[in-house]
């Protein structure tokens, strides 16, 4: 199980960054009429912060979690 | 403007494409080969969240909110990162209990009380009717749309007799579908392998659509996305959605949208059937947590664009921008999109509808109808399978008729959105019951049934009836005087809050009136043993996998159980699963006249309960298992006796750890022990052997004296000489050992004064001076000019010095002998160096030497001359002084012998002494 852990607590710290970013005072910061490379930026900020959340999702889930301290497995002996 | 029947026999091809599907699926599914188990089929299931209200709703949000959109999208979003472990859990907490809808699930996890099942599914049929007549709505409009569009005209509203209303034959159709492919089976866990793959196929469709309207508009209408917002930004009207503003309600809105749909992703009936009852393989979460939100993010890409151009192309009011995805390709005369994306439409709708009505007919069945119907005697002993079917299929025409009843009286007169989201408010009312439940074995069930209708009341006071009052269905005054004349009840401003919009508003007060109800009661409520079983195996479903095996302990015949089953699920379904049965799990005996054993009673549960709801299960088999009832005692006491055993273990390796330790200890003692009982009796060899030395030559020189009167007066005097001095030596030798016994018996008499240690020295270089001219040792003395003033007893430390002085030329060789005193003041104390050049002690036998009795051995071959206590004595003479005493030696490089003590100034001895009369009344008790 402590892979399993690893990996729900790496999430739910990206949660954690994800509802931050995406909620008030953050957003704020962005809330002006103006664009930059011909979009909104509030809707840059948004669809960004979006992509790398899928992203850091995508990474957690996908990617093997490395255990907390690395353990060298007993390498087996095929029988003869 | 298409003509009606070209735009009726599209969507009935189509519908006709959804249909085979579905067929094909489910063919294969018999086969064995589904076509369903996989990540991405699971993930475009899961799209289903996306209604005709994203497809056509997003675009009208937008027009008027700005980002206002995406927050529904958001919330999801957030929320796939956590599904892992919440997820993952509840699909495996209903697979172990063959749960099959979210009403199921909570009644389940409070004790499998059919009255929670019940209010579960009231709240979700009143809460989910707007959802579903907003799909009608949506279809109907998007229909009259592309049949009647006149260029910019505003569209014709109000609805004509219901036989011409489109909603309706949508409806009827939808319910059709429902029935065809959601009741074939009896058995709602076994999956609708058709109806997710059609479901899966219809949002492939409305992303294509959808990707497709928003790829003309903005690189065929305009030039690209630049063109197209940098027009906008030149409208005033348009470039104020750029920003927050544009969004009614602010940031609290934002963040109680984020919240609500962060909700509504898994408690809405619908999504928790695709999510849960659905799912093949929990492991396909893994891919689903990220795959989903990128179709999301996909499906809101093109919102703004098109929104900006329905804004640009149509005057202010004249087209409803909740029609805009409709609008702008027919505007520009693009038919066959229009087309398109009018089926893709369809197919955000009808998918909705028709996950909703299956899931929502299963409640309706299992947890509604059928507690009821199980009262009644008639239907105690007949065959009810059939009747199931009928019930399930009758609920479905039901709820969609009841859709289209709410849309023809209230539909009209709201956006898509605002629909929508007074749903989304309902199943949030689940989200408490459900995440509390599964992480907390405290939430009782009481607690939840207060939970949820105090929620629930709140929402119906502050959406539902506002949204009767909006329509004119019941007086409209009720907003500003509230229900009954009582004006703290004011839909929209609750005991006087008005710091919210009506969405924020609700949510804010149903959400702290359903976790405070649940919490606080349950804090204050006693569980019976069922529900506390219940508790636990929700809460640690990793750790006692089906574990409610043991629950029946009363007697029923294996052809009882088997005719029970039976008549719930048909008998030709009843003999397969049994037969199944007894092939893997090797029953003792199934001959029919056998006792069931408690492993065939639960299955037959189980199997009951993904029928008829985990409540109905649970009566139905305690009406034909007899005797007591259960050993539900017996499993409480199993259970708790397990964690109790776990604690114990855990308490008993602690106390064997320190066991250990203490043992360790014990070993180094009786070590040390061992090695000093050594010492002693080999103390005693030596002083008896010590004292008879001198005792002997006394004796001998003595008899000589008293044998011989004729001896010369030289000679006389020689032996005389010689017994003088043996008696002295062995006075010496007693005198030490009483000495030593007093000090460590702490019974020794001290002073305490400020004593010059120079003189000390001297003194005692005084005494030994004949010690060392008799052994022609040289004496260099490295002394400070002036006195140096240490706490101390002065005889005391001049015993030290003699000690330390006459070792030092004990172990000097004669004439080549040198001893050298050192003094000298370091960091506050006096240091006194007694340098020899003698052979020097091996490092083994330094820390040794001070020990009591021990004697350097092997430096010469004869025997060492001393006690062996000498250097113990001033160890602890120093010690108890304060200071400290150590050596330092290399062999065949001499020794030196340090002793530090703290040094005093004269005039501070009165104080000093009174300083350590305290100490002194505890070492020495008088």
């Amino acid at each position: 199980m402590p892979e399993t852990k690893r990996k729900n607590e790496r999430l739910v710290v990206l949660f954690l960054i994800g509802a931050l970013a995406l909620n008030y005072p953050l957003l704020a910061l962005f809330s002006k009429v103006k664009v930059l490379f011909s979009i909104p930026v509030l809707f840059l900020y948004i669809f960004l912060c979006w992509v790398l959340f899928i992203l850091g999702v995508a990474l957690i889930m996908e990617l093997p979690a490395s255990p907390l301290y690395p353990m060298q497995l007993p390498k087996r002996r095929n029988p003869e | 403007m298409l003509q009606q029947w070209v735009i009726l026999l599209i969507s009935f091809c189509y519908l006709g494409v959804l249909f085979a599907i579905a067929y094909y699926a489910d063919k294969r599914a018999d086969t064995g080969r589904s076509l369903i188990s996989n990540p991405y089929i699971y993930t475009l299931s899961i799209a289903v969240y996306c209604t005709a209200w994203t497809f056509y709703g997003s675009v009208g949000r937008a027009a008027t909110a700005g980002v206002g959109f995406l927050p529904i999208y958001l919330g999801p979003t957030l929320m796939a990162a956590l599904w892992w472990f919440v997820l993952r859990k509840i699909i495996r907490i209903a697979k172990t209990h063959r749960l099959t809808s979210i009403a199921d699930f909570i009644a389940s996890r409070y004790g499998k009380d059919p009255l929670i099942g019940g209010i579960v599914t009231v709240i979700a049929v009143v809460g989910i009717m707007p959802y579903i007549s907003l799909q009608l709505k949506a279809v109907s409009t998007s229909f009259n749309v592309l049949h009647s569009f006149q260029g910019a005209s505003p569209l014709a509203h109000g609805a004509g007799p219901f036989w011409n209303d489109t909603a309706l034959y949508v409806a009827l159709l939808m319910a059709a579908f429902s029935i065809l492919f959601g009741t074939r089976h009896i058995d709602a866990t076994e999956r609708h392998e058709g109806m997710v793959a059609a479901i899966a196929f219809e949002s492939m469709v409305k992303l294509l659509a959808f990707s497709a309207v928003g790829i003309y508009v903005t690189y065929s209408l305009f030039i690209g996305p630049s063109e197209l917002i940098s027009d906008a930004m030149y409208e005033p009207n348009l470039s104020r959605l750029m920003e927050f503003g544009a969004l009614p309600g602010g940031y609290a809105n934002w963040f109680a949208i984020t919240f609500l749909s962060m909700m509504a992703i898994m408690f809405l009936p619908r999504q928790f059937h695709i999510l849960v009852v659905e799912n093949v393989n929990e492991s396909h979460v893994r891919k689903a947590s990220w795959l989903f939100p990128l179709y999301l993010l996909a499906i809101n890409l093109f919102v703004l664009p098109i929104a900006l151009a329905g804004l640009l192309m149509f005057p202010e009011g004249s087209v409803d921008p909740d029609t805009f995805v409709l609008a702008v390709p027919l505007a520009e005369n693009q038919r066959g999109l229009a087309l398109f994306v009018f089926l893709g439409g369809l197919s955000a709708a009808t998918g909705m509808a028709i996950v909703e009505t299956i899931a929502l007919s299963t409640m309706v069945c299992n947890d509604l109808v059928l507690p009821v119907l199980l009262r009644i005697k008639a239907f105690q002993k007949r065959n009810i399978s059939r009747v199931l079917l009928v019930i399930r299929r009758g609920s479905i025409v039901a709820i969609l008729l009841l859709g289209y009843l709410y849309f023809r009286l209230i539909g009209e007169s709201h956006t898509l959105v605002t629909i929508g989201l007074v749903s989304f408010a309902a199943a949030a009312q689940f989200a408490p019951v459900i995440l509390i439940g599964i992480y907390w074995r405290g939430a009782s069930r009481n607690g939840a049934i207060a939970g949820l209708l105090a929620g629930f009341a709140v929402w119906t006071c502050t959406l539902l009836l506002p949204s009767f009052a909006i329509s004119g269905w019941i007086r409209s005054s009720i907003l500003q005087t509230g229900p009954f004349g009582i004006e703290l009840l004011r839909p929209y401003q609750l005991f006087g809050l008005t710091a919210f919009d009506p969405i924020t508003h609700s949510v804010f007060w149903s959400m702290l009136a359903n976790v405070g109800f649940l919490v606080g009661v349950s804090l204050f409520d006693r569980q019976d043993a069922v529900a506390r079983i219940q508790a636990t195996l929700f809460v640690d479903v990793f750790r006692h996998e089906g574990a409610d095996t043991f629950l029946w302990h009363g007697n029923a015949t294996v052809a009882e159980i088997k005719d029970l089953v039976a008549r719930f699920v048909g008998p030709s379904e009843a003999a397969r699963s049994f037969a199944s049965y007894e092939e893997e799990e090797e029953p003792f005996d199934m001959r029919p006249n056998a006792q069931a054993d408690a492993n065939l009673i639960a299955f037959a549960e189980r199997k009951l309960s993904g029928a008829i709801g985990a409540a109905s299960a649970r009566v139905m088999i305690s009406s034909v298992v007899k005797g007591e009832a259960l050993s539900i005692e017996g499993v409480i006491k199993i259970l708790d006796e397990a964690s109790q055993v776990i604690e114990y273990s855990h308490r008993l390796e602690e106390k064997s750890r320190e066991l250990e330790a203490a043992t360790a200890e014990l070993r180094a003692a009786n070590l040390r022990l061992k090695e000093l009982d050594r010492l002693k009796d080999e103390f005693i060899s030596t002083v008896t052997h010590e004292l008879r030395t001198p005792l002997t030559s006394i004796r001998a020189f003595s008899e000589i004296l008293r044998d011989n009167p004729g001896l010369d007066l030289e000679e006389r005097q020689n032996f005389l000489e010689i017994t003088v001095k043996e008696s002295e030596r062995l006075t010496r030798l007693i005198n030490q050992v009483l000495d030593l016994a007093k000090i460590e018996s702490g019974t020794a008499e001290w002073t305490r004064e400020c004593v010059d240690l120079k003189l000390v020295i001297l003194d005692a270089l005084t005494t030994t001076s004949r010690l060392f001219l008799e052994n022609s040792v040289t004496i260099d003395k490295e002394l400070p000019t002036e006195s140096v003033f240490v706490m101390g007893d002065r005889d005391r430390l001049v015993q030290v010095a003699i000690n330390l002085l006459s070792n030092a030329v004990k172990f000097c060789e004669s004439g080549s002998g040198r001893v050298t005193v050192r003094m000298d003041c370091q960091q506050g104390e006096a240091r006194m160096e007694i340098v020899d050049n003698g052979p020097g002690i091996h490092p083994d036998e330094q820390t040794q030497i001070f020990e009591k009795f021990h004697q350097l051995k092997g430096l010469y071959n004869e025997k060492p001359g001393g006690s062996g206590l000498g250097l113990t004595i001033c160890k602890r003479i120093i010690e108890h002084l304060g200071g400290r005493i150590w050596v330092e030696s290399r062999p065949g490089e001499g020794a030196k012998f340090s002793v530090a003590l703290a040094l005093c100034k004269p005039g501070k001895e009165a104080q000093q002494k009174r300083k350590h009369s305290n100490i002194e009344a505890y070492i020495e008790p008088a």
